[in-house]
Protein backbone atom coordinates (compact mmCIF):
# COMPACT_ATOMS: atom_id res chain seq x y z
CA UNK A 1 0.00 0.00 0.00
CA UNK A 2 2.90 2.43 0.73
CA UNK A 3 4.58 1.75 -2.64
CA UNK A 4 1.26 2.03 -4.55
CA UNK A 5 0.85 5.54 -2.57
CA UNK A 6 3.86 6.87 -2.91
CA UNK A 7 4.66 5.98 -6.22
CA UNK A 8 2.74 8.98 -7.95
CA UNK A 9 -0.20 7.36 -8.84
CA UNK A 10 -2.97 8.80 -6.74
CA UNK A 11 -3.01 12.24 -5.37
CA UNK A 12 -4.73 12.99 -2.05
CA UNK A 13 -6.19 15.82 -0.69
CA UNK A 14 -3.95 16.72 2.82
CA UNK A 15 -5.19 18.99 5.12
CA UNK A 16 -3.01 20.31 7.92
CA UNK A 17 -4.55 22.23 10.62
CA UNK A 18 -2.73 23.92 12.76
CA UNK A 19 -4.33 25.41 15.92
CA UNK A 20 -1.71 26.15 18.26
CA UNK A 21 0.38 29.47 18.81
CA UNK A 22 3.94 29.56 17.58
CA UNK A 23 6.60 29.89 20.83
CA UNK A 24 4.35 28.22 23.52
CA UNK A 25 4.49 24.90 22.46
CA UNK A 26 6.38 22.69 19.79
CA UNK A 27 3.33 22.00 17.53
CA UNK A 28 3.90 25.01 15.04
CA UNK A 29 7.02 24.76 14.35
CA UNK A 30 6.53 20.25 14.25
CA UNK A 31 3.64 20.85 11.69
CA UNK A 32 6.07 23.15 9.17
CA UNK A 33 8.65 20.44 9.16
CA UNK A 34 6.27 17.46 8.43
CA UNK A 35 4.49 20.06 5.48
CA UNK A 36 8.02 20.38 3.98
CA UNK A 37 8.65 16.72 4.08
CA UNK A 38 5.65 15.94 2.81
CA UNK A 39 5.46 18.17 0.13
CA UNK A 40 7.93 16.25 -1.52
CA UNK A 41 5.17 13.61 -2.17
CA UNK A 42 3.55 15.41 -4.45
CA UNK A 43 -0.23 15.52 -2.51
CA UNK A 44 -2.59 18.31 -3.03
CA UNK A 45 -2.01 19.97 0.13
CA UNK A 46 -4.13 22.90 2.49
CA UNK A 47 -2.86 24.39 5.29
CA UNK A 48 -5.69 25.88 7.96
CA UNK A 49 -5.20 28.05 10.46
CA UNK A 50 -7.40 27.93 13.38
CA UNK A 51 -7.74 29.40 17.10
CA UNK A 52 -4.54 30.41 18.36
CA UNK A 53 -2.93 28.73 15.06
CA UNK A 54 -3.51 31.90 13.48
CA UNK A 55 -0.86 33.83 15.66
CA UNK A 56 1.92 31.64 13.53
CA UNK A 57 1.39 34.03 10.86
CA UNK A 58 1.64 37.25 12.20
CA UNK A 59 4.21 39.55 10.61
CA UNK A 60 7.15 41.25 12.43
CA UNK A 61 7.76 37.94 14.74
CA UNK A 62 11.58 38.58 16.25
CA UNK A 63 12.94 35.56 18.72
CA UNK A 64 16.07 36.96 19.52
CA UNK A 65 14.64 37.55 22.93
CA UNK A 66 13.50 34.43 23.62
CA UNK A 67 16.58 32.55 21.98
CA UNK A 68 14.43 30.92 20.02
CA UNK A 69 14.50 30.13 16.19
CA UNK A 70 12.15 32.61 14.25
CA UNK A 71 10.81 29.91 11.57
CA UNK A 72 7.76 32.14 10.37
CA UNK A 73 9.74 33.11 7.18
CA UNK A 74 9.66 29.62 6.04
CA UNK A 75 5.76 30.31 5.65
CA UNK A 76 6.77 32.85 3.08
CA UNK A 77 8.93 29.86 1.32
CA UNK A 78 6.00 27.44 1.42
CA UNK A 79 4.99 28.93 -2.14
CA UNK A 80 8.45 27.60 -3.60
CA UNK A 81 7.55 24.02 -2.49
CA UNK A 82 4.18 24.14 -4.36
CA UNK A 83 2.25 24.65 -0.65
CA UNK A 84 0.32 27.26 -2.10
CA UNK A 85 -2.96 26.81 -0.37
CA UNK A 86 -3.47 28.72 3.04
CA UNK A 87 -7.00 29.20 4.55
CA UNK A 88 -7.79 31.09 7.78
CA UNK A 89 -10.56 31.09 10.10
CA UNK A 90 -12.29 34.60 9.88
CA UNK A 91 -13.57 33.96 13.27
CA UNK A 92 -10.05 33.19 14.81
CA UNK A 93 -8.93 36.35 13.25
CA UNK A 94 -11.49 38.59 15.02
CA UNK A 95 -11.74 37.13 18.14
CA UNK A 96 -7.83 38.52 18.15
CA UNK A 97 -8.17 41.29 16.68
CA UNK A 98 -6.34 40.62 14.03
CA UNK A 99 -7.17 41.09 10.10
CA UNK A 100 -5.51 39.91 6.88
CA UNK A 101 -2.78 42.86 6.68
CA UNK A 102 -1.43 41.55 9.89
CA UNK A 103 -0.21 38.13 8.27
CA UNK A 104 2.80 37.94 6.95
CA UNK A 105 2.21 35.75 3.41
CA UNK A 106 -1.51 36.39 1.55
CA UNK A 107 -3.77 33.63 2.67
CA UNK A 108 -7.78 33.12 2.08
CA UNK A 109 -10.07 33.83 4.67
CA UNK A 110 -12.94 31.37 5.24
CA UNK A 111 -15.98 31.69 6.95
CA UNK A 112 -17.31 29.02 9.38
CA UNK A 113 -19.26 26.86 6.91
CA UNK A 114 -16.31 27.62 4.60
CA UNK A 115 -14.14 26.06 6.91
CA UNK A 116 -15.86 23.25 7.31
CA UNK A 117 -16.65 22.22 4.40
CA UNK A 118 -12.57 22.60 3.35
CA UNK A 119 -12.13 19.93 6.17
CA UNK A 120 -15.28 17.88 5.25
CA UNK A 121 -13.41 17.27 1.58
CA UNK A 122 -9.34 15.98 3.17
CA UNK A 123 -9.11 12.52 2.40
CA UNK A 124 -6.16 13.11 5.47
CA UNK A 125 -6.12 15.55 7.94
CA UNK A 126 -3.13 16.61 10.20
CA UNK A 127 -3.58 17.23 13.53
CA UNK A 128 -1.44 20.04 15.41
CA UNK B 1 -17.42 12.55 6.60
CA UNK B 2 -15.21 13.23 9.26
CA UNK B 3 -15.02 11.75 12.47
CA UNK B 4 -13.89 14.50 14.87
CA UNK B 5 -12.55 13.64 18.30
CA UNK B 6 -11.91 16.42 21.36
CA UNK B 7 -9.38 14.73 23.85
CA UNK B 8 -9.61 18.09 26.21
CA UNK B 9 -12.13 19.38 28.53
CA UNK B 10 -14.50 22.52 27.54
CA UNK B 11 -14.01 24.50 30.60
CA UNK B 12 -10.27 24.07 30.07
CA UNK B 13 -9.71 24.89 26.20
CA UNK B 14 -11.46 25.99 22.89
CA UNK B 15 -11.66 22.75 21.09
CA UNK B 16 -15.30 21.45 21.55
CA UNK B 17 -16.40 24.88 21.02
CA UNK B 18 -14.15 25.32 17.39
CA UNK B 19 -15.33 21.56 16.57
CA UNK B 20 -19.03 21.90 16.70
CA UNK B 21 -18.56 25.60 15.00
CA UNK B 22 -16.14 23.46 12.10
CA UNK B 23 -18.15 20.40 11.79
CA UNK B 24 -20.82 19.67 9.59
CA UNK B 25 -24.11 17.80 9.82
CA UNK B 26 -24.00 13.96 9.80
CA UNK B 27 -20.39 13.83 11.02
CA UNK B 28 -19.35 11.79 13.89
CA UNK B 29 -18.07 13.64 17.41
CA UNK B 30 -15.69 11.33 19.63
CA UNK B 31 -15.04 12.89 23.19
CA UNK B 32 -12.30 11.01 24.68
CA UNK B 33 -9.88 11.62 27.85
CA UNK B 34 -10.23 14.73 29.47
CA UNK B 35 -13.05 15.25 26.51
CA UNK B 36 -15.80 13.11 28.39
CA UNK B 37 -16.78 15.72 30.97
CA UNK B 38 -18.42 17.13 28.16
CA UNK B 39 -20.80 13.95 27.23
CA UNK B 40 -22.10 15.02 31.32
CA UNK B 41 -25.70 16.30 32.05
CA UNK B 42 -25.70 19.40 33.65
CA UNK B 43 -22.62 20.87 32.77
CA UNK B 44 -22.81 24.58 31.09
CA UNK B 45 -21.65 22.86 27.68
CA UNK B 46 -24.78 20.76 28.07
CA UNK B 47 -27.10 22.41 25.54
CA UNK B 48 -24.12 22.80 22.84
CA UNK B 49 -23.62 18.96 23.11
CA UNK B 50 -27.65 18.27 22.62
CA UNK B 51 -27.75 20.54 19.64
CA UNK B 52 -25.32 18.91 18.35
CA UNK B 53 -26.89 16.06 18.90
CA UNK B 54 -29.54 17.70 16.47
CA UNK B 55 -27.67 16.31 13.08
CA UNK B 56 -24.78 14.80 14.33
CA UNK B 57 -23.56 11.69 15.99
CA UNK B 58 -21.97 12.10 19.37
CA UNK B 59 -20.21 9.55 20.79
CA UNK B 60 -18.25 9.08 24.05
CA UNK B 61 -15.18 6.61 25.41
CA UNK B 62 -16.92 4.89 28.49
CA UNK B 63 -13.53 3.33 29.71
CA UNK B 64 -12.34 6.99 30.31
CA UNK B 65 -15.67 7.59 31.64
CA UNK B 66 -15.47 5.27 34.20
CA UNK B 67 -11.34 6.66 35.32
CA UNK B 68 -13.26 10.02 36.33
CA UNK B 69 -15.70 8.31 38.09
CA UNK B 70 -18.58 8.28 36.12
CA UNK B 71 -21.50 6.00 34.97
CA UNK B 72 -23.33 5.74 31.95
CA UNK B 73 -26.65 7.05 33.90
CA UNK B 74 -24.89 10.54 34.05
CA UNK B 75 -23.92 10.52 30.30
CA UNK B 76 -26.54 13.00 27.96
CA UNK B 77 -29.51 10.97 26.72
CA UNK B 78 -28.07 10.74 22.81
CA UNK B 79 -24.65 10.28 23.34
CA UNK B 80 -22.97 6.88 22.34
CA UNK B 81 -20.89 4.88 24.42
CA UNK B 82 -18.00 3.17 23.11
CA UNK B 83 -15.07 1.32 24.06
CA UNK B 84 -11.86 0.99 22.39
CA UNK B 85 -13.03 -1.46 19.39
CA UNK B 86 -16.06 0.21 18.57
CA UNK B 87 -13.43 3.79 18.45
CA UNK B 88 -11.72 1.37 15.66
CA UNK B 89 -14.69 0.96 14.07
CA UNK B 90 -15.69 4.95 13.87
CA UNK B 91 -11.83 5.53 12.38
CA UNK B 92 -12.68 3.34 9.86
CA UNK B 93 -16.70 4.56 9.25
CA UNK B 94 -15.27 7.53 8.27
CA UNK B 95 -13.46 8.75 5.70
CA UNK B 96 -10.88 10.95 7.81
CA UNK B 97 -10.24 12.27 11.29
CA UNK B 98 -9.39 15.52 12.40
CA UNK B 99 -8.30 15.64 16.48
CA UNK B 100 -9.26 18.86 18.12
CA UNK B 101 -5.88 18.37 20.04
Amino acid sequence: MMDDENSGGKIKKFLYLNRKAPYGSIYALESLEVVLIGAAFDQDVSLAFVDDGVYQLVKGQSTDGIGMKNFSPTYRALEMYDVEKLYVDQASLEARGLTEADLLVPVEVLDSAQMAALMAEQEVVFSF
Amino acid sequence: MLLHTVNKSPFERVALQTCLRLSQAGCGILLLEDGVYAALQGTQTEAQIKDALNDKKVYALLPDLQARGFTADKVIAGVQLIDYNGFVDLVIEYQATQAWL
